[in-house]
């Protein structure tokens, strides 16, 4: 009889004959289905700590908003208000879920998870610590969910999965602001993800790979990419903020004008999830940008080693949500038409601008024998 | 049941066949129509093609509440007309009331008065600039404008008690006189606040979003500016040259040295530039009133017939007490006639115009308010741009919907 057993086992075999790194070694296992086991605990691991990661970025953005605002943020919620995303969390759960009566019902309920699914995701391919290492506790903690050869590829397909949860919660609300917001954010996201793809072309052409622990490797022998590849972090990071609908960018959701856009109609844990999404995404691509740009798990230096990877990566994160919440206090939102005239009059040119730049030197280098 | 497409509704008519349009109701319940204003909006895509606002959710009847009160009891009404600058708007209706008896009013209450507006003038304007860069997307500065309005609010406590409603002036005069260390505190303000307007001006007017949001944003032509009859800082970022404080110099503002900022354009980075200079000219003219204030002197005209008598006058003797009594429960009989008297408001010129038949209640007051005159201008700004320019126009213009619609 076939059993689910050998269905998994079958279905982990055809993924690594096609897509998994052929020569990493945690993705040859002897045995698939305790490899099926540990990638479980990992996922789980890595997801919680992902979600919590999330919940207190939450926190942090309040307190950081706060400090530029000369106010407090949280403080009733425990000491510093550190229960706050708790807090928050017990609210949203409590609420009652409405939906309208105008609303495509069934659209209207899957729309938060076609955006929120995609976000956690993304988290699949973000290394750790190196990938080709055993891990923690014998493989049963691995530094990496799926050491995917596509990597890259497969977090642009994911993000462009989210736009459709926008999309179709916008659609389905039955209101005008939903409308809107879901229509401005489509077109947003469509041209931003072109320069976010564009943008880190370079770096892709530098390392020679997709995968992007052989990008973390790649800088560890060489040097972080942001130096060699300034514009083309420049053209992601923006990219990047223009992607997860944060602010100058929010536009989708701009709460002058249309209230709150795609979301409006949403409440309770719905509305939840698509919060959750927006935080995600954003602890995405400043990850993302960390182990592009600034050499991800790795040390900067080699006697600061002794520091665990996944702290490292942490670290550089931290600093990029920092500035993502830095740039929310300071700066005001674009308007449509600016956003989209500075996406393909300023980024795009630029993006090709860097990748051509990059492409003929890496030709000219190999010819000239400068890379070895 | 009503038509809900009744033709005089605004708004109402359908649109012809073949129309792709979208009718969206901005309003009045809405994060940045300052209020309850309603916009009826006409979209083709993101493109504003008609833009209709509809004043009306505010409405208390100020002008018929006040044909039923006495002359002292409507100035707590007109706090509750622009409730951003409550002191101008009880200065401009005893101004009217005081043309209307003739009344001399004592120097120190006049340049109290005038110290105070230009204060309330400040206030209003850290409102509008708060407001005005949120409406934007920029959440910073708005706290704070609101951080710098507050020493504003703790000095009219200081003064008279209130902070928003203040209710601070009096027909002839002031409630009472400032407190001890008023002079003081005006002056820690006015030092703290100029340094404060160069940190606004760090944080926004150069910021290439900002700017990108409002130049050739709402374009009003002078004329256009004036055939619509605005006023104040909208009327003057057209650049036209008028303030009453200059044109028709009431109170002391003759004596006073200070300069009326202009714009070239019209737009709302001009209308913004000329708000934040009027903010730093209000301090220049604080800063000279306070070096002309009497040291001492009455706050109160000295007129029996209109004025309440002193309180330890009224206490003690037969014949004051008893006046005191009528003219609380009477009023006081005002000359047959009429009189309008307009001061430079926060949003523009602010008048009140009373006829009296002799009674001790106004037959009927008038109240000129900057706020309506201006909205006026939204259509003509908003039509053919996109959606996002109409919350900018609707911010650069200064609205107090308490004042639209009375």
């Amino acid at each position: 009889m076939f059993s689910a057993a050998q269905a998994t086992i079958g279905m982990a075999n055809i993924f690594l004959d096609t897509v998994a790194a052929p020569e990493s070694k945690v993705n040859a296992p002897a045995e698939p289905f305790i490899w099926f086991l540990q990638t479980f605990v990992t996922l789980f691991l890595i997801m919680n700590v992902v979600l919590v990661i999330m919940a207190y970025q939450t926190w942090a953005e309040r307190k950081v908003l706060a400090l530029a605002h000369q106010r407090y943020g949280p403080t009733r919620t425990g000491p510093f208000g550190l229960l706050q995303p708790i807090a928050d969390a017990v609210k949203l759960l409590n609420k009652e879920s409405i939906t309208l009566k105008e609303a495509d019902k069934s659209v209207f309920m899957i729309a938060p998870m076609i955006g929120f699914i995609p976000a956690v995701a993304a988290w699949a391919i973000v290394p750790w610590g190196d990938a080709n290492s055993e891990g923690l506790l014998g493989g049963w903690i691995r530094p990496v969910i799926a050491n995917l050869n596509l990597g890259v590829l497969y977090l642009l397909a994911l993000s462009s999965i989210g736009v459709y949860g926008i999309v179709m919660a916008g659609y389905s609300s039955g209101n005008k602001y939903s409308m809107l917001g879901s229509l401005r954010s489509t077109a947003q996201v469509v041209s931003y993800e072109l320069t976010l793809g564009l943008g880190m072309m370079g770096v892709l052409l530098m390392a020679g790979s997709l995968n992007l622990n052989e990008i973390v490797l790649a800088q560890s022998n060489t040097m972080w990419f942001v130096i060699p590849q300034f514009f083309g972090f420049v053209v992601f990071g923006i990219s990047g903020i223009a992607e997860t609908n944060r602010s100058p960018f929010d536009l989708p959701e701009a709460e002058s004008e249309l209230v709150a856009g795609y979301m409006l109609e949403y409440g309770a844990m719905r509305f939840g999830m698509f919060y959750l999404a927006e935080y995600i995404n954003m602890n995405t691509i400043a990850a993302v940008t960390a182990t592009l740009y600034f050499g991800g798990w790795a040390a900067p230096f080699p006697f600061l080693e002794f520091i665990p990877g996944p702290l490292w990566l942490i670290a550089k994160f931290s600093f990029f949500l920092f500035i993502y919440y830095w740039i929310r206090a300071t700066l005001p939102r674009f308007r449509y038409d600016q956003l989209m005239g500075f996406c393909w009059k300023v980024l795009f040119p630029l993006a090709i601008a860097n990748l051509a730049v990059t492409a003929v030197v890496k030709l000219v280098g190999i010819y000239a024998g400068w890379w070895g | 049941m009503q038509d809900v497409k009744d033709k005089t509704i605004p708004g109402g008519e359908d649109f012809a066949q073949g129309e792709k349009r979208m009718r969206l109701n901005m309003g009045p319940q809405h994060p940045s129509t300052h209020g309850v204003l309603q916009v009826i909006v006409d979209l083709e895509g993101e493109l504003v093609v008609r833009c209709d606002p509809v004043p009306g959710y505010l409405h208390r009847g100020t002008e018929k509440l006040a044909e039923n009160k006495y002359y002292t009891q409507i100035i707590p009404l007109t706090d509750r007309l622009d409730y951003l600058s409550p002191f101008n708007n009880n200065l401009a209706y005893v101004m009217a009331v005081e043309k209307l008896l003739g009344l001399e009013v004592p120097p120190r209450a006049q340049w109290i008065r005038l110290i105070l507006s230009e204060l309330q003038r400040i206030a209003s304007h850290l409102i509008w600039f708060g407001t005005h860069v949120m409406d934007i997307g920029g959440i910073t500065p708005f706290l704070y404008a609101l951080r710098d309005r507050e020493t504003i609010l703790d000095i009219f406590e200081m003064c008279c008690g209130a902070r928003l409603t203040v209710s601070y002036c009096r027909i002839g005069g002031l409630m009472a006189d400032v407190p001890a260390g008023f002079v003081e505190k005006v002056q820690d303000f006015v030092k703290l606040f100029q340094l404060s307007i160069k940190d606004y001006h760090k944080m926004v007017t150069k910021n290439p979003i900002f700017v990108g949001r409002t130049v050739g944003v709402g374009v009003i032509a002078p004329d256009d500016a004036v055939s619509l009859g605005l006023t104040g800082p909208t009327l003057r970022g057209s650049g036209v040259n008028l303030d009453l404080r200059k044109a028709e110099p009431y109170l002391y503002y003759d004596q006073l040295d200070f300069d009326v900022p202009l714009g070239t354009k019209g737009d709302s980075y001009d209308r913004y530039l000329v708000r934040m200079e009027e903010m730093a000219q209000a301090t220049r003219l604080v800063e000279q009133a306070l070096a002309k204030l009497p040291e001492k002197g009455p706050v109160k005209a000295d007129d029996p017939k209109v004025m309440l008598p002193p309180k330890e006058l009224s206490m003690s003797r037969a014949e004051e007490m008893q006046r005191h009594f009528y003219q609380v429960i009477h009023g006081f009989p005002t000359p047959v006639g009429e009189a309008y008297a307009s001061i430079e408001g926060s949003k523009g010129e602010l008048g009140f115009y009373i006829i009296s038949d002799g009674s001790s209640r106004p037959y009927r007051m008038k109240i000129r308010a900057p706020s309506f005159v201006n909205l006026q201008a939204l259509p003509m700004m908003t039509e053919g741009r996109m959606l996002a320019d109409v919350i900018t126009c609707i911010g650069t213009i200064d609205i107090v919907l308490g004042e639209v619609d009375r």
